[in-house]
């Protein structure tokens, strides 16, 4: 039993220098080569996420017309873009991108520790991610086209091949989902081991930045969900291949049983992807207010009773169902209870900032809009909270807008953050910060030209996920809405092309990165850009908080984790 | 402000104004947390030579900023329990309704009328596709079903929505409250034809209603 | 907030749990493992008490009772118990340095691991002959209620099971190779007990399973 001593050793094994290029880019058991490869398969998969949706607003836009170069969407087509553009973009892009990429490459660097406490279980994860991945983009060109029953598969729609008229095209989907499951349980038994046993001395869990105490509550989110909607997808893959009748009411099966199992799993998934957001912006923003974090305990203690509560919420997207109304009282309680622990961190990242001496980097400022967008879309929670004013808003562009102010103007705001304060680290070069700003204005505006005006099509009652709007009449007057955010989404995809060159010319061209160029507190600031395999020549033995900004007396307004406390010799 | 489409049940008026107090409470603090955020932005900017304070936070600020949205939130809550429970609770439907069965299916409406009689289930039984013709100021209950895969049946200008799920026997009721046509849509995705499956609500006078019936059979 | 730190040299506690990194991970690992069969035994719940009626045990098949074969499954489930208490004294054996004993009880876990899986396919091909299938044949979808919907569970179920258990009898016997080849001894023995963890968990699941599924 000599495994923990050993895993907790440093690392500084002289022969990793000597490692192939396969073993030390492609089949690589470093997490930070590992965080680094979850980053471009995870950006590609965003990009081909925004193809998706560019398809599926040209024609809600601009219904039945010819997109130059690629034709008019058929409905069948439509069905299939809306299915995949929600899989992709919550599956292959947001989650790996905070999971995959973020878990990976900062837990062990901002912990103090030399690695994984699986690396090679790490490598099979990544892998496993690139399977599914494939498997996923396969299905898009099977026969049949792609799984068209929604990212949400309601069976029995998704259940019966006849009913959307894609068959192998749902199936591998299924497998996919299962793949993906495989890898992420694979990767959240990772976090939560290196988490518990691969402290730094000294790195007591409250001395723990935001960022890895949301990505451990996050990996715990994920290996008690994902096994739920591994479970259900393969019950739907057994209704469709081998007879059984787990769905299928003509013979005994229950539809609402999928959507209990699905959304048991699916709330929570929505707090996978948004509390890694959470910490990362608290880390970002308390770097940038050069403050400490305002209310840390509480901080945590919100992230701790957002994961908890959101196991008791999902009966929130069966309010219409069909479900007993006397749980639809119940679910909306706890709902609400939500906006609770929410509310409290908006205004703890406004404390941050107050009285703070703030530097307009990049990251912050994307962490700056993160907060902007995520109150709206928290605040736009509340309607659908409400069981009554869900009766009508249910199923309409104003979820639509919800979730994208939450995983777009949310998470993906903070994926921006990150990938500009991190980028020096994990490539040894700066972006460009004044391509960062630019990236970042343009994304803001065009962003709530996007999704702001799905507000107003909700309150006017505009379904999702329908074909052809103007097949309604009181959803014509709102065609030229519809055509507006068309025209905003093409621009606010087209204005991501300055952040794909940057990234790029960057990647080889960017100014060489001190080993701390924002001044952080945080271990992973404390050696070379990038680390060597190993990260710590010795292990570091951690002495204070994480966010010790502005401590009056001192020298610099940032004090590293690893400093010892003056006096002491 | 017109933003919600016109109301034309006798539970929208209600419904329409939880909606607006959320929308008040929740714009005030939107605009509140906006303020704040660009206030700080330009008052707190970097400058050289100033320093941030060093505060950790403060247990009163945070105690405040607790307990009042957990207040807004009850309140919010029990005002909508309320209309809640008038338009879902079963034990809440009117009782001298008219009674109209709805079976959804990919892509089309079906409603069977009671007939003369006043009894569903019976020979003189009419079914009418993706009409539904209803007396206005006179409760509707409907009973719902599928006989695919899981439909939602809503009418904007009623504010209602109910899902339609295959094997199941859902009910919903409504009351229109002014004579027109209204437009009725499946609002859960259901297949190649979703975004075409739709329907008319005809609300008629009592009079029509009771005529247009008597052709009916 | 600032608890004294001790300064390096004299860094005596780690944060960590003292548990080894394995042991750990196998544990999360089995939380997971624990909410999957919940979702799989949640459905089974949901599904049977969502319906009227149900095959049970003790009644005549003609009469709606259960076409499986009890008395079988209860012998089956005996020796997997068995298989859990050989498993304790193989780790026992080797915690005590006793090579030889840690070989034997291993190779009669995995040898009554592997009998339970061999038990259960005959028990498939014999229920599936019967024509008890997640289709069930025209005649026993006459006398079994929900016949369908008791194959569907019934087979997914044991199904997962039979292999959870498959999969552990092939690291059981990759264990046993390596007890074979003198890997593990008295101070190091981490493998045996990280697979004995599966195997009891696996066996409580089936503990489980046979009571809601056979039982009542
Ligand atoms: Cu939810
Ligand atoms: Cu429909």
């Amino acid at each position: 039993m000599a495994t923990a001593a050993a895993a907790a050793a440093p690392l500084a094994d002289a022969h990793h220098e000597e490692l192939s290029f396969i073993r030390k880019y492609i089949f690589s058991t470093d997490h930070k080569i590992i965080g680094i490869q979850f980053l471009f398969a995870s950006l590609a998969f965003l990009v081909l996420g925004g193809v998706l949706a560019i398809l599926l607003r040209w024609q809600l836009g601009f219904p039945g017309e010819e997109l130059p170069g690629v034709g008019t969407v058929a409905p069948k087509f439509y069905n299939s873009l809306v299915t995949m553009h929600g899989t992709f973009m919550v599956f292959f892009a947001v989650m790996p991108l905070l999971v995959g990429v973020y878990a990976n490459y900062l837990i062990p660097l901002k912990i103090g520790a030399p690695d994984m406490a699986f690396p090679r279980l790490n490598m099979l994860s990544f892998w496993m991610f690139i399977q599914s991945g494939i498997v996923m983009t396969a299905s898009l060109f099977v026969e049949g086209g792609a799984a068209g029953s929604g990212w949400t598969a309601y069976a029995p729609l998704s259940a019966v091949p006849q009913y959307t008229g894609a068959s192998l095209g749902q199936q591998l989907w299924i497998l996919s989902i299962v793949l993906f499951g495989a890898s992420s349980l694979l990767g959240s038994v990772n976090y939560i081991t290196t988490v518990i046993n691969m402290r730094a001395p000294g790195m007591t869990l409250f001395r723990m930045p935001l960022s890895v105490w949301a990505l451990f509550i996050t990996a715990i989110i994920a290996l008690l969900a994902i096994p739920i909607i591994a479970a259900a997808v393969i019950m739907l893959f057994f209704d469709l291949t081998l007879g059984t009748t787990f769905f299928l009411p003509a013979d005994g099966g229950q539809p609402l049983l999928w959507q209990h199992l699905f959304w048991f799993f699916g709330h929570p998934e929505v707090y996978i992807l948004i509390l890694p957001a959470m910490g990362i912006i608290s880390d970002v923003i308390a770097n940038g207010s050069r403050k400490p974090v305002f209310g840390y305990h509480s901080m945590v203690l919100a992230i701790i009773a957002i994961a908890f509560l959101g196991w008791i919420t999902w009966g929130h997207h069966m309010f219409q169902s069909g479900m007993n109304p006397l749980l639809g009282t119940s679910f909306m309680i706890s709902t609400m209870a939500i906006a609770v622990p929410s509310a409290i961190k908006v205004f703890n990242w406004l404390g941050t900032m107050w009285r703070g001496n703030i530097r307009f980097h990049t990251p912050m400022l994307w962490a700056i809009g993160f907060v902007s967008l995520f109150t709206v879309g928290g605040l736009s929670g509340i309607f659908m909270a409400s069981n009554a004013v869900d009766i009508f808003i249910h199923d309409t562009y104003f979820i639509v807008a919800h979730i994208h102010y939450v995983l777009f103007g949310g998470s993906l705001m903070a994926i921006f953050a990150a990938v500009y304060f991190w980028f020096p680290k994990m490539f040894g070069r700066m972006m460009s910060e004044t391509w960062g700003k630019i990236h970042f204005v343009l994304t803001f505006i065009f962003y709530n030209l996007t999704f702001f005006p799905m507000h107003i099509l909700g309150m006017a009652g505009h379904m999702r996920r329908i074909y052809d709007p103007t097949q309604y009449e009181f959803l014509q007057p709102y065609q030229p809405m519809n055509r507006f955010i068309t025209i905003s989404a093409i621009l606010l995809f087209v204005v991501q092309l300055p952040f794909i060159v940057n990234f790029f010319w960057s990647l080889f061209r960017g100014k060489k990165a001190d080993i701390n160029p924002w001044q952080d507190n945080g271990l992973e600031w404390t050696v070379p850009s990038p680390p060597p395999h190993g990260n710590f020549a010795m292990t570091p033995t951690v002495y204070r908080g994480p966010y010790e900004f502005s401590v009056p007396g001192a020298e610099a307004d940032y004090m590293p984790q690893s400093v010892p406390p003056s006096g002491s010799q | 402000m017109d933003w919600l489409p016109g109301a034309a049940s006798s539970y929208a008026a209600d419904l329409d104004r939880i909606f607006y107090v959320i929308l008040a409470i929740t714009g005030l603090i939107f605009v509140g947390v906006q303020v704040a955020l660009v206030y700080f932005i330009i008052k707190y900017r970097g400058r050289k030579g100033r320093q941030a304070s060093y505060v950790e936070g403060s247990t009163k600020a945070e105690v405040i900023w607790t307990v009042i949205p957990a207040v807004i939130i009850v309140g919010i809550a029990v005002a909508s329990q309320t209309v809640w429970s008038e338009i879902k609770d079963p034990n809440h439907f009117p009782t001298d309704a008219l009674e109209v069965n709805v079976e959804a299916r990919q892509f089309a409406w079906a409603f069977t009328y009671p007939g003369a009689d006043g009894e569903l289930g019976t020979d003189d039984d009419y079914i009418r596709y993706n009409q539904m013709h209803v007396p206005v100021n006179r409760p509707v209950v409907f009973n719902l079903t599928s006989v695919d895969v899981v439909h939602s049946f809503f009418v904007p200008a009623f504010r209602i929505k109910q899902d339609a799920v295959p094997g199941m026997n859902l009910r919903a009721w409504f009351e229109a409250t002014e004579v027109g046509e209204y437009e009725l849509a499946c609002a859960e995705l259901c297949g190649v034809a979703h975004g075409l499956m739709k329907g008319k609500i005809i609300v008629l006078s009592e009079d029509e209603f009771q005529s247009w019936a008597a052709e009916q059979s | 907030m600032n608890e004294a730190i001790t300064l390096p040299g004299g860094v005596t506690a780690e944060p960590g749990m003292r548990i080894y990194n394995q042991k750990l991970g196998m544990w999360i690992f089995l939380a997971s493992e624990v909410m999957f069969f919940t979702g799989l035994i949640g459905a089974y719940i949901i599904l049977r008490f969502g319906t009227t009626a149900w095959a049970l045990p003790g009644v005549p098949l003609e009469e709606g009772g259960t076409p499986l074969a009890i008395n079988l499954t209860a012998f089956n489930t005996f020796m997997l118990i068995c298989s859990s208490v050989t498993m304790v004294k193989a780790f026992a054996a080797i915690e005590h340095g006793d090579q030889k004993g840690l070989r034997r009880y291993l190779v009669a876990t995995v040898l009554l691991g592997a009998a339970f899986v061999g038990i259960q396919v005959v028990e498939y091909i014999a229920l599936a002959h019967e024509g008890f299938l997640p289709r069930c044949s025209e005649e026993l979808a006459a006398v079994v209620p929900n016949c369908d919907l008791f194959g569907s569970t019934f087979y997914t179920m044991t199904g997962f099971h039979g292999t959870h258990v498959s999969i552990g009898v092939l690291c059981m016997i990759w264990v046993t190779v390596k007890a074979f080849r003198g890997k593990y001894t008295k101070e190091n023995h981490g493998g045996v007990e990280v697979i004995g963890l599966y195997w009891h968990f696996v066996d409580l699941v089936w503990i489980m399973l046979f009571t809601i599924v056979y039982l009542i």
